[in-house]
């Protein structure tokens, strides 16, 4: 039954000494779908990529993505099968140039050896240079990626994502620090995204959200409040609560 | 078409070669010298030839600390350890040459293992009259003691000041290891009286020459391995690791094992290091794993540049020149001057003395501004 979701997490709870920051959490996304998860500071949200990802064991609860146990593999493991992340600050390799940060996300190499005895493939300048025209980024590709502004380097950084050639992309807060027209450009750029693979995406910004026209998730206080699209969720008398009531 | 044009330039470290090439001819040029005869206004003295020969072997461990302080940011404060492992390997084989010669007239066994009344060697001397097999041992034994070091400490994720503290930790316990008399490498003496290396005298000027001639071979050919190693993909995966480890295993990759192989090889240099240093210097004792010299090998580092290989090179030469110099003439104020040198380097040049030679080179370019700073602030606010 679990095996048509590409992601499927079921009955989650996570506690941090004492405090229960995911809570009996399920969520379900098929392949292909693009999801939008909102929910006040502190909700949850991160925490649930946290455990997506492997960065953080559930306390109990499943979590499958085509079918494989989360629960009991790594973050290195986990991203090989074929999930990326983006973290809420965006990181990327600062002492490296921009064209450096992607050929290292570049899906293949993984081991030092391998790594070490590499030549630089015709293909993957190919891939590169895709990656820098799909960002935006070309007229920077030489320059050092911690001298880039906030909005630039959540770019390179979802392009350092789809280097990976992943499945299934978790973008935490992709638009924080962006002018309008760049989160709108973003919103273009996740739609792109999601003609080829699975999104998950977390954003306070409710313009962003509504620029997706996805399915919306709220979360609060670590489990699930309301699911559907943005305007039936924004009506939700609890949802008005939650949000207003701050 | 090729897209290989918005590659960005490298970090080449063609310093490294340059430097390579330096160390190679000043030893050629230094074994030469002293090769002439002694009223000759060229010729250079064998106290001279085992403070180069020393120097030398002290740049080797300096850059086996750059290459994991530097590009991993592994902050290292035990690295003289496995420089005084090789030192002890390279000792054993040296004990062994000296065979009759020794005090008590013994073929195999040294004179300590005698005046501890033992009567055969222990097992870990077996082969050591053989330079191949030490040789073997100079890179084996600290490769192996990195290695299961490295493996345990980066697989529990132990990184920061507490991986520098177990790193003193390790070599203040092999300190105390080795000044055990019932370890086998002669206690707190330790390891002397050296009389031949494969036959040839090793207190004459030709084997002299030829000993930091092989010194700067080594250290030239570890310069360019080591540039090898960080100036490709390898390199930038270091950086990546160093920076921002969490965003490498996001990607996939593994930083324990990265950090390990850039560890092991590390410690073997230094190894090496260790071995040059106790051909030259002839003398090997439980003072070298003492936790001040691998702190002083930081400061050579920090001094030099880190992270520029070629600085780790010149911060041990200068830095140890200034010891031999201060040593003989102010003894008391050496301690204060390398403790001056290391906070004046970390306030005024946190790149060392290779920054110096940036800096002034920006300056005269008056390059650009980093891009777009207002955007970065605009976001703080
Ligand atoms: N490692 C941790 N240890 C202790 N508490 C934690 C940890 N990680 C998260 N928390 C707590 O769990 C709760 C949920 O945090 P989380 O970061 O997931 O929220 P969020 O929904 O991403 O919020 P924001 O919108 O501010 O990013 C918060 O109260 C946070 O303080
Ligand atoms: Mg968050």
């Amino acid at each position: 039954m679990t095996d048509k979701w590409l992601l499927a997490m079921q009955d989650v709870s996570v506690t941090f000494d004492g405090f229960r920051a995911i809570n009996n959490l399920s969520l379900h996304l098929k392949t292909g779908e693009m999801r939008a998860i909102v929910g006040p500071n502190g909700a949850g949200k991160t925490t649930m990529m946290d455990i997506i990802t492997g960065k953080t064991r559930p306390d109990k609860g499943t979590v499958t993505f085509r079918g494989h146990d989360l629960t009991r593999m790594d973050d290195p493991a986990i991203a090989r099968l074929g999930i990326g992340r983006k973290f809420q600050k965006p990181t990327v390799f600062e002492a490296l140039s921009v064209w450096d940060n992607l050929l290292l996300s570049l899906k293949g190499l993984r081991s030092p050896f391998s790594v070490l005895f590499s030549h630089i493939t015709k293909e993957e300048e190919k891939r590169v240079a895709d990656l820098l025209q799909l960002i935006r980024l070309e007229s920077l590709s030489d320059k050092p990626a911690g001298g880039m502004s906030h909005g630039q380097k959540q770019w390179l950084e979802i392009g350092m994502l789809l280097g990976q050639d992943p499945e299934l992309l978790l973008v935490d807060e992709p638009v924080a620090g962006m002018t309008d027209a760049e989160t709108m450009a973003t919103a273009d750029l996740l739609r792109e995204i999601n003609k080829t693979r699975s999104v998950v995406v977390v954003e306070h910004d409710m313009d962003f959200v509504r620029a997706l026209g996805v399915t919306v998730t709220v979360l609060h206080e670590g489990s699930v409040l309301a699911e559907g699209d943005l305007d039936t969720v924004s009506a939700d008398p609890r949802v008005i609560e939650v949000y207003l009531g701050r | 078409m090729s897209s290989r044009l918005s590659t960005p330039a490298k970090r080449p470290f063609s310093s490294a070669v340059v430097m390579a090439v330096a160390v190679f001819l000043l030893s050629v040029t230094l074994a030469g010298a002293s090769l002439l005869p002694e009223n000759s206004l060229f010729h250079v003295s064998p106290f001279v030839m085992t403070l180069a020969g020393k120097y030398l072997a002290y740049a080797m461990l300096a850059l086996s600390v750059d290459l994991v302080w530097g590009f991993a940011g592994i902050l290292t404060l035990g690295h003289a350890a496995f420089f005084a492992l090789g030192g002890y390997a390279m000792g054993m084989y040296l004990m062994r040459e000296i065979g009759t010669r020794s005090a008590y007239g013994n073929p195999n066994l040294p004179d300590f293992m005698i005046f501890l009344s033992w009567d055969h060697l222990p097992f870990y001397w077996w082969g050591s009259q053989h330079l191949v097999w030490v040789a073997l041992l100079v890179l084996a034994v600290p490769a192996i003691l990195a290695g299961i070091f490295g493996w345990l400490a980066f697989r529990s994720r132990v990184s920061g000041v507490y991986l520098s503290i177990i790193t003193q930790a390790l070599t203040y316990a092999l300190m105390l290891a080795f000044f055990q008399n019932g370890l086998g490498f002669g206690g707190n003496n330790g390891l002397t009286d050296f009389k031949d290396i494969l036959g040839a005298d090793l207190h004459a000027s030709s084997t002299r020459a030829v000993l930091l001639i092989v010194t700067g071979i080594f250290l030239a050919a570890a310069l360019l391995i080591s540039r090898w190693i960080v100036s490709g993909r390898f390199g930038n995966l270091l950086l990546a690791v160093r920076d921002a480890e969490s965003r490498t295993r996001f990607l996939g990759y593994r930083p324990e094992q990265i950090k390990l192989v850039i560890w092991v090889f590390s410690a073997m240099i230094a190894g090496i290091g260790g071995a040059l240093y106790v051909t030259q210097v002839g003398i090997i004792n439980p003072s070298e794993f003492s936790p001040s010299n691998s702190i002083e090998s930081v400061i050579w580092v920090s001094v030099g540049g880190r992270g520029t290989l070629v600085g780790s090179v010149i911060g041990a030469i200068l830095v140890n020149f200034g010891k031999t110099v201060f040593t003989t003439w102010l003894p008391d104020f050496w301690l204060y001057s390398l403790g001056a040198m290391f906070i004046l380097t970390t306030l005024f040049l946190p790149n060392g003395i290779m920054g110096l030679g940036h800096h002034l080179r920006k300056k005269s370019e008056e390059v650009t501004p980093e891009i777009i700073e207002p955007e970065e602030s605009e976001h703080d606010r």
